[in-house]
């Protein structure tokens, strides 16, 4: 017997062994999964959840870097023209194949009206089939982003979608679920057998997935479980091999307890404080007249009022990493370069007393309270924190339904004051820089999300220029030097990069990715 | 009878109609649905113009205009989070929610009744005091405290039951799912119904409790005493038939309580039922799914009502007005 034919009777061996011993793998998540259509709700759980079943041209690794998936490689011929070579022989779950048509579908389908994700193709790139398995992207302008959110640009089978009527995404405005929001067709290791929204999800291994599958589970079922002591409690009885996310607070409980673990790791979303440097007056203030938040010294004094590290260690217990920029360090190469001004309450007393308020003054806060990790209770170290200062905040958190029906948009950035948190989700600088740091009017063109309306026509030409840089040094040069402005300026007070907190039965080998994404095709149950 | 049941009738529709007006402004407080709906990166133009599919820009008194003449239909809209029509979803979680209220009401009578006859006849017994102090906890202890406790109790540290779902269900029929034939689903139910009914039980109690005594000094049980009757006779041929009525009452009142109001429960034990989709909804500002839930949960109430001031009607000479 010659080596070969050793081991591939191992692995025979390890194959036969592993499919007489079925693996369920059950885990619950705080939300549900509302529907099947990939495109009808651009939120994480949704897009992360949908993942396993359904697959996008490219894929994002463990560490988050961009790997080949349905598209084997590709390449820039041309600069405005992208060419992507598919891979053959993928299979849908329903068996039918993959091909150039069910990419060029899937493109219409997700620029159409009632598309959540319509931003993940621009609305002027046109799509040319130059074979069964070779598509072009021609663009408009030089686009160096183009594929970097195509992990969630799920791929749907044209074939499928059409006969069973479901070419219309079902939108949050449509009064009957089509079918493709309740069921599932992808090319993905995990297909969806069975789906009651709010109640349970079932997935199964997809025998026929073009990869070499590295994981050893046959079944996930997944149940959303609203409640955390509740989610705490099914992980500790062992009837849940994972559950997510947990509360700081029970991380050392789960520790504790014999056959569990806490997972914990950063996240990519970094939390913030926002000023409003827009209006002539504040909203909520007892500063007639003028707004000091135009002051740089204010801005500053606030910034060194806060201490960074004291959030970090007694609300986020240790689980958050302080952050001297408005994106996570591992989405930037340059970002080391930065630093936290030092906590300094004298100096900050001393910049109030330059601008003028020497007594202090009053202004209020908003802060959500069920949307980030311990949202309220950073506001409330900070609020704290600033009355050492001689800065008395008026804190008004609220559940996130009133929260961003105020200070957004929509609300007409009814605000002074407030906390928010921001991943971008192309895990890249230039969603950073377009929805927080331009400028923005009054219904909110330009910036959405700058919510305190700071303007400064650099940032907004280094915006323009990093959009069309294609040399990856100069394009980090150029969002350097934007945030740079930012931190000189003290636009923004960023406070941490929020952690992960997951709770996992120790005979189980998963991946915690800093997307928060969790993909099954990591799993692996001892 | 008729312009009794006439006048009833009329005040319960305007019950109805203050409850439907109340949901529908109280909803328009609680927050901006559009924000739960789409991703945050959405522009501003597509938020506004679903706002406008959805009608959220129409007038206020036009929109309660088509909220009532849809709700008259059983027309409560679609729901916001699952997209789906929320009478269906309702249709969907019924079974859950009625199965666990009959199962903790069925507790509550089961060991209520018992406790509370014990508990009468012997009142100065050592049992009988510790019935009272536990029933005692059973008031005062908030329902999601009581359902935790349990679980940390018979879920984490035992290991005996499960902390959450419905186990494995049957499906019965073309809608109604069953946990009653599974031992996954019967299990699942023994820890919420116990939270669920332990109030119910406490109250079922302590009102026979004390019904027993007040009947146990009356002059009729004294004479089946004193003519020579078995304990057993009199305490539960003679007794018990006549604290019974009041009880009854209670626990068909207790019911459409329990049914309304297992949402905590419900939400503690993850019970797929109507209680946590409501609150789920209104975390997520689910208005068709909440208003939907408020005038369903007013219509039970109003119908008990109904029901019962017509029995009394019937039961009670004295209410037929006009007739000495």
């Amino acid at each position: 017997m010659n080596k070969k034919t050793l081991l591939l009777t191992a692995l025979l061996a390890a194959g036969t062994g592993s499919a007489a011993h079925a693996e369920t793998f059950k885990f619950a998540f705080q939300g549900s999964l509302n529907f099947l259509d990939p495109y009808s709700l651009n939120e994480t759980f949704t897009l992360s959840s949908l993942g396993n079943a359904y697959e996008g041209l490219t894929r994002r690794g463990s560490d988050l870097s961009i790997e080949p998936a349905l598209a084997e490689r590709w390449e820039i011929i041309e600069p405005n023209r992208w060419r992507f070579y598919l891979r053959k022989d993928v299979k849908f779950h329903n068996g039918n194949d993959f091909t150039a048509e069910d990419v060029a579908f899937s493109v219409e389908r997700v620029r159409s009206e009632g598309s959540d994700l319509t931003t993940r193709v621009p609305g002027d790139a046109k799509v040319e089939i130059v074979d069964d398995h070779t598509v072009d992207f021609v663009l408009t302008g030089p686009n160096p982003i183009l594929h970097y959110e195509w992990d969630t640009f799920y791929i749907m089978d044209k074939e499928w979608t059409t006969e069973n009527d479901a070419v219309k995404v079902t939108s949050a405005s449509d009064t009957t679920p089509n079918y493709a929001s309740l069921n599932a067709n992808g090319t993905g290791p995990f297909k969806i057998v069975s789906h009651e929204a709010g109640v349970k999800t079932v997935y199964e291994k997809h025998d026929g997935w073009w990869d070499e599958t590295k994981h050893n589970i046959d079944t996930v079922e997944f149940t959303p479980i609203a409640s955390d002591a509740t989610r705490v409690a099914a992980l500790l009885s062992g009837e849940l091999d994972m559950v997510y996310p947990i509360p700081v607070q029970d991380i050392k409980r789960i520790n504790d307890n014999a056959g569990t673990v806490a997972l914990t790791g950063p996240e990519l979303r970094t939390i913030f404080l926002g000023m409003d440097q827009m209006r002539d007056e504040l909203l909520y203030s007892d500063v007639k007249g003028k707004n000091p938040f135009k002051d740089e010294k204010v801005r500053k004094a606030f910034y060194q009022a806060i201490d960074a590290e004291a959030i970090k260690q007694k609300v986020m217990r240790d689980l958050a990493t302080p952050s001297a920029i408005m994106i996570s360090p591992f989405l930037f190469s340059k970002a080391s370069e930065f630093e936290r001004y030092p906590y300094d309450p004298d100096n900050a007393k001393k910049l109030l007393e330059e601008a003028g308020y020497a007594d202090g003054f009053s202004v209020g806060m908003d802060c959500p309270n069920d949307r980030y990790v311990n949202d309220e209770a950073i506001c409330q170290a900070v609020a704290a924190m600033l009355a050492r200062v001689g800065v008395k905040v008026d804190l008004n958190a609220q559940p996130k339904a009133k929260y961003f029906a105020k200070v957004l948009a929509s609300g007409g950035f009814d605000t002074s004051f407030y906390l928010l948190g921001w991943t971008p989700g192309s895990l890249d600088s230039w969603n950073v820089m377009s929805n927080l740091m331009n400028c923005r009017n009054e219904a909110g063109e330009g910036s959405p999300f700058n919510l305190g309306g700071f303007c400064d026509e650099k940032v907004d030409e280094l915006t323009g220029q990093v959009l069309v840089e294609i040399d990856p040094e100069k394009r980090d040069g150029l969002i350097a030097e934007a945030y740079k402005i930012s931190h000189d300026n003290a636009y923004y007070i960023p406070l941490h990069q929020q952690g992960l907190a997951w709770g996992v039965a120790d005979d189980i080998e998963l991946v915690q990715r800093a997307d928060n994404q969790f993909k099954f095709r990591f799993i692996n149950k001892n | 009878m008729i312009g009794f049941a006439t006048r009833r009738l009329i005040q319960a529709m305007i019950v109805m109609l203050v409850v439907a007006l109340l949901a529908f402004t109280m909803f328009r407080f609680v927050g901006d649905p559009i924000n739960q709906m789409v991703g945050i990166e959405t522009s501003i133009e597509e938020r506004e113009a679903l706002r406008d599919r959805l009608g959220l820009n129409d007038p206020i008194p036009i929109q309660f205009l088509r909220f009532i003449t849809n709700a008259a239909q059983f027309d409560f809209g679609t729901s916001y989070q699952f997209r789906q029509p929320v009478s269906e979803l309702f249709a969907k979680r019924i079974p859950a929610t009625l199965e666990l209220s009959f199962t903790s009401a069925l507790f509550a009578l089961v060991v209520g009744i018992p406790m509370g006859i014990y508990a009468g006849l012997n009142r100065e017994s050592p049992i009988s005091k510790l019935f009272l102090s536990v029933s005692l906890v059973g008031i005062s202890l908030p329902t999601f405290f009581i359902g935790i406790l349990l679980i940390f109790l018979f879920s984490v540290t035992l290991q005996w039951l499960p902390s959450f779902g419905r186990g494995e269900t049957v499906q019965i029929g073309s809608w109604w799912t069953t946990g009653f034939l599974t031992v996954s689903g019967i299990k699942a139910l023994i820890l919420p119904s116990i939270t669920l009914g332990l109030y119910q039980m406490t109250l079922i109690m302590r009102l026979i409790r004390a019904e027993m005594l007040e009947v146990i000094r009356t002059d009729y049980i004294k004479f089946a005493r004193a003519r020579g009757l078995p304990d057993r006779l009199v305490n539960f041929r003679h007794a018990l038939k006549n604290t019974l009525v009041p009880v009854i009452t209670i626990t068909g009142l207790q019911l459409g309580a329990i049914i309304a109001f297992a949402t905590i429960t419900e939400t503690v034990f993850q019970w797929p039922g109507m209680g946590l989709m409501f609150l789920q909804a209104v975390q997520n500002v689910d208005i068709p799914i909440m208003s939907a839930y408020l005038l369903l949960t007013a219509f039970l109430f109003v119908a008990i009502n109904f029901i019962v001031d017509i029995l009394y009607f019937y039961i009670d000479p004295r209410l037929r007005v006009g007739r000495p």
